[in-house]
């Protein structure tokens, strides 16, 4: 859409071209482009007005209480008393727990991510291949999609049987010298290779069944990148004498690479929204049994800003590393 | 005759033959595909196991009667199969009630999620306006922003429901709106519900796929902006608006926080699940008598026979929808 010169100059300008639009009595109102502009607004009205009513108002709201001291009402209501950023300094400096949980999770999360990635990276390919049974295996690797939704992973989390009987196979492992990842830590630490690396892949590799489970919705997100790929492209590597290794290098990741960005934040996310994880507990422990809500909402907004910063600074490392075809 | 010997040279020759006039490479290829097949199905059978091995352990466990549980010599199957602990979820879990009021809230709040959704990504997919980079931000804010930041405030703004003060000045009272489906469904019709975001985002990449001409062959032909959507666009979006209806429809049935927050008056399966053991602790009890504690082995019994009863019918449904499905998401494509 061709747009007049000098507009989108100023941060303004967007307010302005507003202005212009949508009130009659001037001479943009009647162009083609501001009657399109206007058939635009009607068609996401719905999420403007859903946004700034259940959105930014209880937003604002959640950072006001963060900012004040909270009291509930005897009945209906709350009184908020303003105390600056003492609540701020509660979460990060007085309580013992926050701030040791906000690091260990954001460690976790970081290795969680890189290793759902990769896992559901070779999945994708796996599947994207043919052989036999893979219709059964592609409906079997998206069922984490519903078994990790909603109240479920919840539930799972306080499975104490299954952890109690995983425990008591572990022991029977372990007396009978069986416990497969140890003895292999053994073997390697033994043969001095670079302990903390291996300490990282055997704790990927014991939380597997989280990965799996954590990584429905990137399968089928790089499953749908594979095959839109177009088949001509490994033809024409065929002709030219590529190997598969080198077709997948040079043609399967980058024409892939830019999905690795929204595999990425979603990752990320998923991980944050988590309610099995940690801070989310304590977060919902301090609002409802100790009833802080300002120290509550002082929390959530520490843990929302880390989680941003997070995807910013992982965002731009992976779209600085990654090439996109447009 | 000579012809076609030199056509068929390697046909009627054995297998050794034929490699040994390639100079091995004929056997090569064929043990590094063997070897790439097996590794393959080594692999992907442990994952599938994996990700099995847990829904089965629920199944057996389920049929099993309490004594079982303990008993160590049992291991996957049950010494005897009793049907008592599906009657006593059930029960916990008000089922035939819970599962009904969780169908239609989940279909009526997926469906309304999905049309604003589809709206609303056609608009950011296809107009320009003003401020739209802000408003896309605030999507991706949506998708990013964990609901359980906004929670109290919510909580607040629909139990002393007003818009603009207008129902304090005329009746003299704000109106509580907590006990009726209605609140969750505004939201759903203002794209406010769960993970809706991403819906969006999702049908955005769709509409942007799709080529312009398409649309400006419709309008020279005279239609309008509304019948161009219907007729032109929805038809050829309906695989990718039905997978988005599938997320919404299977995230929903099993959403705890919504539905506890909004949906409080009815009986819905998931909530109920997620408060069975203290349930069956108090159902336990004589009448007048404090609680009792449930052992831990047979109250994760009944959790798992929770969680299978849940997953059932999605299971079913993904099962009858899983090849668009995984066609749908393809057609969304890479483009950024």
């Amino acid at each position: 859409m061709a747009r007049e010169k000098g507009l989108h100059d100023h941060w303004y300008d967007g307010i302005v071209d507003a202005f212009r639009i949508y009130i009659p009595g001037n001479s943009t109102y009647h162009t083609m482009r501001a009657r399109n502009a206007r058939t635009g607004t009607w068609f996401i009205l719905p999420f403007i007005i859903g946004f700034l009513l259940f959105m930014l108002k209880p937003i604002m709201e959640s950072f006001s209480m963060s900012l004040s001291d909270v009291v509930l009402l005897p009945g209906q209501g709350y009184h908020q008393t303003p105390v600056g950023f003492r609540n701020y300094h509660t979460a990060l400096a007085v309580d013992p727990e926050f701030n040791k949980y906000l690091v260990e999770e954001i460690g976790q999360m970081a290795i969680n991510t890189i290793a759902t990635l990769v896992l559901s990276f070779v999945i994708a390919v796996i599947l994207n291949q043919e052989f036999k049974g893979r219709t059964l295996c592609r409906a079997i690797f998206f069922l984490p999609v519903i078994l990790s939704s909603g109240v479920l992973p919840g539930i799972e989390h306080q499975n104490e049987f299954y952890d109690m009987m995983g425990g008591l196979a572990e022991s029977m492992a372990e007396s009978s010298g069986m416990d497969i990842s140890a003895t292999l830590q053994d073997l390697l630490g033994a043969s001095g290779v670079a302990g903390s690396v291996f300490e990282v892949v055997f704790t990927m590799i014991d939380s597997i069944y989280d990965i799996v489970m954590a990584s429905g919705i990137q399968i089928i997100v790089f499953l749908s990148g594979l095959q839109s790929i177009s088949p001509s492209l490994y033809e024409a590597a065929d002709v030219e004498g590529c190997s598969g290794w080198e077709s997948f290098w040079k043609i399967t990741f980058p024409m892939v690479s830019p999905l690795l960005l929204v595999n990425c934040i979603y990752t990320i996310i998923d991980f944050f929204m988590k309610n099995d994880n940690r801070v989310m507990e304590l977060i919902y422990q301090v609002t409802y049994q100790d009833a802080k809500f300002g120290v509550s909402s002082a929390m959530s907004w520490i843990y929302f800003g880390v989680a941003l910063a997070f995807i910013g600074v992982s965002s731009f490392i992976i779209s600085r590393m990654v090439k996109s075809y447009e | 005759m000579s012809k076609s010997e030199t056509v068929f040279i390697g046909k009627n020759k054995s297998f050794w033959e034929r490699n040994r006039r390639s100079e091995g490479y004929l056997l090569k290829r064929k043990v590094r595909s063997i070897a790439g097949s097996v590794i393959r199905a080594l692999l992907l059978f442990g994952l599938c196991f994996m990700i099995i091995q847990p829904i089965l352990m629920r199944i057996t466990t389920g049929f099993m009667p309490e004594k079982d549980l303990y008993d160590t010599t049992v291991v996957m199957m049950p010494r005897s199969v009793t049907l008592d602990n599906y009657n006593l979820v059930f029960r916990l879990t008000r089922f035939p009630n819970s599962m009904v009021n969780t169908l239609w809230t989940s279909l009526l709040m997926s469906v309304l999620q999905v049309i604003s959704c589809t709206l609303v990504a056609y608009g950011f997919a296809r107009y320009e306006f003003p401020l739209k980079k802000l408003w896309f931000a605030c999507v991706v804010m949506l998708i990013i922003i964990p609901p359980t930041t906004i929670q109290t405030a919510l909580y607040m703004n629909f139990v002393n429901f007003d818009i603009f003060e207008i129902f304090k000045v005329t009746t003299g009272k704000t109106v509580n709106l907590r006990t009726s489906f209605i609140p969750y469904a505004i939201m759903c019709l203002t794209c406010m519900g769960l993970k809706n975001g991403l819906y969006i985002y999702m049908l955005r990449q769709y509409f942007k796929g799709v080529p312009k001409s398409l649309e400006e062959a419709a309008y020279i032909d005279g239609c309008g902006t509304m019948h161009t959507f219907t007729k032109i666009m929805l038809p050829d979006a309906m695989p990718t608006i039905a997978s988005c209806f599938l997320f919404a429809f299977v995230w929903q049935w099993t959403d705890v926080f919504y539905s506890r927050n909004f949906l409080s008056s009815y009986s819905i399966y998931a909530v109920e699940l997620s408060s069975i053991v203290s349930r069956m602790s108090r159902e336990l009890a004589p009448p007048g008598q404090p609680a009792v504690i449930v052992s831990n082995g047979r109250s994760q019994q009944l959790i798992s026979i929770g969680v299978l009863v849940c997953c059932i019918p999605l299971i079913i449904l993904y099962c009858f929808t899983q090849k668009t499905f995984v066609k749908s998401l393809a057609m969304t494509g890479s483009k950024e």
